[in-house]
């Protein structure tokens, strides 16, 4: 037996290590969290939305004291040119009582206060240290060396939760390189505007309830991405992300892509005149369940954005990683009644998740990255096409409603081709089974 | 609205530089010289790396950086390590 200094060390104080920490902390192990910033949430970018469900089930009626700003009761989607929007969406007083569905938060005080839960549950937390590599006996992980004096600190256990970057995983050899085709680079801003404003702007009646917009289509001009706006309690968040590899290619900046879209008529006038209180960037995981890598090995998982446990279809992310955070201390738990750490044993966590949402929704669209990868076109020309097909069906000019739709008809078979558009079609259904 | 720079933007994000410490590198920077898209020049959301004519090579502007790890993605010359703990950017809002 080597040397050891907690039950389990805990890489990273997201959401999905302080949720490890959490259920760790409960059940009365000796658990240390190690955050690289100078408080939890202070290195973190939200480009997404907080759901209640995995944080609820942790935490009961979270949302009554942690920091949220608006719970969402509308979600719009946009199919955006340059000059055009289509619009769809659900606004349902169903997500407007409690216990909710989900939340717009700013991670920079949500995750703060979650550390707090964490550290009042039993845990120790570390901050402004980095975690620098795993330390390695026997081929199994009993450690990690930090960036402090003296900073090697053993555990039975080590759970890298350190985010997309994920050094530790990469290190051990789990992960596969991840190419830019791979990622998308989120940049944000956080646009300050009155409570009234923000409620005016966006149809909202209380300023407990808020509004998210997803965009995409062909004003990325061919590029992967989507672009979001969620209201918070006084200010707005915008983004944009990207896949990387199609920002290189299109020489494209994302600030200019950010500030484009800001200034795109059907945006300004939701943020017009207010304030920029921050500019921030984040890397988000898009290879889905193709790039997952193995979870587990001897005493070691992987959990959160450094398992690359995002979603990106339905933007869920933080309740992804709060889950696998959960399962994999759920796991070591386990594992501590036979005080069996090996492999074998964390080779659960993974077969857990896999019996979750988590993977099997990553499953169900695994073949999404590439399918968009190698038909660009999809996320462009449909788009379009939906776009000149409302526009003229809305445009009242004296043309009878048979010859429009027939205008219609055409435009479908000229821009795709009958053959085509049952092969996109085909294609799509396969890769979707 | 008024086009914002990222020098603008910058300013509203809080950073605790580390005056001894460069967490950014290039492995090669011969490499940077044949470079056709030099695409950290405009890919970084920071406006990190900037291409000096004169020099010929990259400089490297690390104390903006937002830590999101694009570089590293886009090209494989570049080295790219966590700032030493609690020095980097801290955000306010998230």
């Amino acid at each position: 037996m080597s040397k050891k200094d907690f039950d389990v060390i805990v890489v990273g104080a997201g959401p999905a290590g302080m949720a490890a920490a959490y259920v760790l902390a409960k059940a009365g192990v000796d658990v240390i969290v190690i955050e690289r910033g100078k408080f939890p949430g202070s290195k973190n970018v939200m480009g997404g939305i907080f759901y209640r469900k995995p944080m609820d089930d942790l935490i009961p009626e979270f949302y009554k004291e942690a920091p949220i700003e608006r719970h969402i009761v509308e979600q719009r989607m946009w199919l955006m040119d340059d000059v055009s929007h289509f619009s769809m969406g659900i606004k349902t007083q169903k997500h407007n009582s409690e216990p909710y569905n989900c939340f717009s938060v700013l991670r920079a005080q949500f995750d703060k206060w979650f550390s707090k839960k964490v550290v009042e549950a039993g845990a120790l937390l570390i901050n402004e240290t980095v975690v620098t590599e795993p330390i390695v006996e026997n081929g199994k992980v009993v450690g990690v060396r930090t960036d402090r004096p003296q900073g090697d600190l053993y555990a039975d256990c080590v759970i890298a939760a350190d985010g997309v970057q994920s050094f530790l995983a990469k290190s051990l050899g789990l992960r596969k390189k991840i190419t830019p085709n791979k990622v998308a680079l989120g940049v944000k801003e956080i646009i300050g505007l009155s409570e009234e404003q923000v409620n005016d702007r966006f149809g909202i009646k209380d300023s407990k309830e808020g509004v998210t917009i997803e965009i995409t289509g062909p004003f990325l001009k061919g590029m992967e991405g989507m672009a979001w706006m969620y209201t918070n309690k006084n200010s707005v968040s915008i983004g944009i992300g990207v896949i990387i590899d199609d920002l290189i290619n299109h020489n494209m900046n994302p600030n200019d892509l950010l500030e484009s879209l800001k200034n795109h008529p059907s945006v300004l006038p939701l943020i017009e005149g207010g304030e920029t209180r921050e500019y921030l960037a984040h890397v988000i995981p898009e290879g889905g369940y193709k790039s997952v890598p193995r979870m587990y090995a001897d005493g070691f998982m992987v959990a959160g954005d450094a398992a690359m446990l995002v979603d990106s279809v339905h933007r869920e992310g933080s309740n992804l990683a709060v889950e696998s955070g959960k399962l994999a201390a759920k796991t070591y738990l386990e594992a501590r009644e036979s005080g069996d750490f090996s492999e074998k044993t964390l080779s659960r966590y993974q077969e857990k998740l896999e019996e979750t949402y988590v993977l099997q929704d990553l499953r169900y669209y695994k073949n999404l990255p590439e399918l968009l990868e190698e038909k660009r076109y999809l996320l462009t020309e449909y788009p379009q096409f939906l776009i000149d097909a409302m526009t003229e069906i809305y445009t009242v000019d004296g043309v009878p409603k048979p010859e429009k739709f027939r205008k219609i008809k055409g435009e479908l078979k000229s821009r795709f081709g009958y053959i085509g558009l049952a092969k996109d079609l085909y294609t799509i259904w396969r890769k979707l089974r | 609205m008024k086009k914002l720079r990222i020098e603008d933007k910058l300013y509203l994000v809080g950073y605790n530089v580390d005056h001894e410490y460069s967490h950014l590198g290039i492995s090669d920077s011969e490499a940077c010289k044949t470079c056709e898209k030099k695409q950290c020049t405009y890919v970084c959301p920071a406006s990190v790396y900037s291409w000096d004519e004169k020099e010929q090579k990259i400089n490297i502007n690390y104390d903006a950086c937002l830590e999101c790890g694009t570089c590293r993605f886009a090209c494989d010359y570049i080295t790219w390590k966590y700032p030493r703990g609690g020095f980097g950017v801290a955000y306010k809002f998230g």
